[in-house]
């Protein structure tokens, strides 16, 4: 697994690369309340707002972390906005993006880089 | 920026596992372990320990001897009857200013020879200006510095309090009275700000930690911080001072004219005669232009203070904002409360609000939005 400044993890699985935030990320945003995803088959640019989380807090964007076209959301986030707390590599997932050369990923965190990043 | 103040339970919060935040000037919990949204519901169904020793404490004394003569002191400077409360009991006031806005609300209790008010944390020194100016002549005015002030609410808060002294369960809604708690006398008021049946209790410091160690060793008494707080009163649909309420809006205007009782309205045995009476008496017959109402948000979206209104989904100009919203843990669902013209203010009218650049839509809604559950 890789990840961004902006907390999002990243994992490869079928050629594509599925995005999500960190427990870390959760945590620190607090119990969430509602997601927003965007349309599939949406094309990005890196650092475009692509998902809005709420929290008890406050609103957040997450940035998509690479150029690419985002080919799945989970749209079980609408209805169960929680599993990003409860699960956040697993049913808490955002969104599948294709991208054109996976070695971008090279670039990123690892998990140690990341958790050394979060100290 | 001044140094933040702690209360005499910061001890305590950090060893819960408290997130401490500035507010108000103060270090006060926002949440602890549990999170707020379990926290917001725990006090619904269990009983939940707040510090809310950052509010301000002050005993007005008549200089006459006469409680009356503080209690008519008072009046010159709140829309409410003072005079009429009678001894252990409580109501709300609010401070206005010459042109009807408000400038804080608060508590006053009657507690025989005195009276004992609470003000919000952030006005207090405000307040203690204004009354200092207004009120001398009348009442010695005592600041209370020596005491914490704790609120045990939800509908287990009678048998915990209740189990350290029976007398606790024999008073109602807005009763306040002397509660001897482990060993100290305790100013006990059947309130809070929650929704829920609950009490404020003020504590002498030295004895605070400990009431406060006691309450949370009973089952099901769990600490709540300012987080879960400001939820459970949103939905409760009770006013936050800064917020909801503050010096550009007048008391009909915020929809709490329910506290000016009909003897301080035109017509009355002592109409008018605080801050701002003419536009008060006068929006009292004839209403106001805008109106603080309860809005409720059909998506799942929550609309945060600040959210800008319109009637339509496009086009128009607004008719009003969002001054406080949040997602309602009980209800399941975002709720807001906000001030729209009033042409649009009835409930039910369906209008909008710009979230993100999108006008999502919302239907206005009676608060409070969960039930109250008061002892009355």
């Amino acid at each position: 697994m890789n990840y961004t400044e902006e907390h999002e993890w990243l994992r490869v699985e079928d050629d594509l690369v599925v995005v999500g935030i960190t427990a870390h990320a959760s945590e620190q945003l607090g119990d969430i309340v509602f997601v927003e995803v965007p349309d599939a088959n949406t094309t990005v640019s890196k650092d475009d707002e692509v998902v809005v989380i709420e929290s008890v807090k406050a609103a957040s964007d997450i940035l998509a972390p690479l150029d690419g076209e985002i080919v799945e959301v989970n749209a079980t986030l609408e209805d169960n906005p929680g599993q990003v707390n409860e699960d956040p590599t697993g049913n808490g997932w955002m969104f599948k993006m294709k991208v054109e050369d996976l070695s971008v990923l090279d670039d990123l965190m690892d998990e140690a880089a990341y958790n050394k990043f979060i100290g | 920026m001044s140094e933040l103040k702690r209360t005499v339970l910061y001890d305590l919060h950090v060893g819960l596992g408290a997130k401490m935040v500035p507010f108000a000037g103060y270090q006060m919990p926002v949440q602890y372990p549990m999170g707020v949204m379990k926290e917001h519901l725990h006090c619904r169904t269990g009983a939940g320990l707040f510090d809310v020793s950052h509010m301000g404490q002050v005993i007005l004394r008549p200089k006459s001897g006469d409680l009356a003569d503080a209690a008519l002191a008072l009046e010159r400077l709140v829309p409410v009857s003072i005079l009429a409360l009678a001894e252990g009991r409580q109501r709300y006031a609010i401070f206005t200013n010459d042109d009807g806005g408000i400038l804080d609300d608060l508590m006053v209790a009657s507690r025989g020879d005195h009276l004992f008010l609470v003000v919000n944390a952030a006005c207090k020194d405000a307040d203690l200006a204004h009354m200092r100016a207004h009120l001398s002549d009348d009442c010695e005015i005592e600041v209370i510095t020596d005491r914490s002030l704790v609120a045990l609410q939800g509908p287990g808060a009678e048998a915990a309090l209740a189990s350290l002294n029976p007398a606790a369960a024999d008073m109602r809604f807005m009763d306040s009275t002397t509660v001897e708690l482990m060993g100290v006398e305790c100013w006990v008021s059947r309130s809070g700000y929650t929704g829920e049946d609950g009490y404020e209790i003020s504590v002498p410091d030295a004895q605070a930690v400990a009431l406060c160690e006691a309450l949370l060793a009973i089952s099901g008494v769990e600490p709540i911080g300012l987080g879960a707080r400001d939820s459970l009163r949103l939905e409760a649909g009770l006013c936050l001072y800064g917020n909801d309420i503050d010096t550009t809006t007048s008391p009909v205007e915020g929809a709490i004219e329910w506290a000016i009782q009909k003897v301080r309205r035109s017509g009355g045995a002592r109409a008018g005669g605080y801050p701002g009476a003419d536009r008060i008496l006068e929006e009292l017959e004839n209403g106001a232009s805008r109106r603080r109402v309860g809005i409720l948000p059909d998506g799942r979206a929550p609309m945060r203070e600040g959210t800008v209104l319109f009637a339509t989904d496009e086009g128009g100009a607004a008719i009003g904002a969002v001054t406080s919203g949040a997602f309602g843990p009980s209800i399941g669902g975002p709720m807001s409360m906000g001030y729209v013209a009033i042409e649009h203010a009835a409930d039910g009218t369906q209008i909008y609000g710009e979230v993100r650049g999108k006008r999502m839509p919302a239907t206005l809604a009676p608060m409070p939005f969960r039930p109250s559950t008061y002892k009355r």
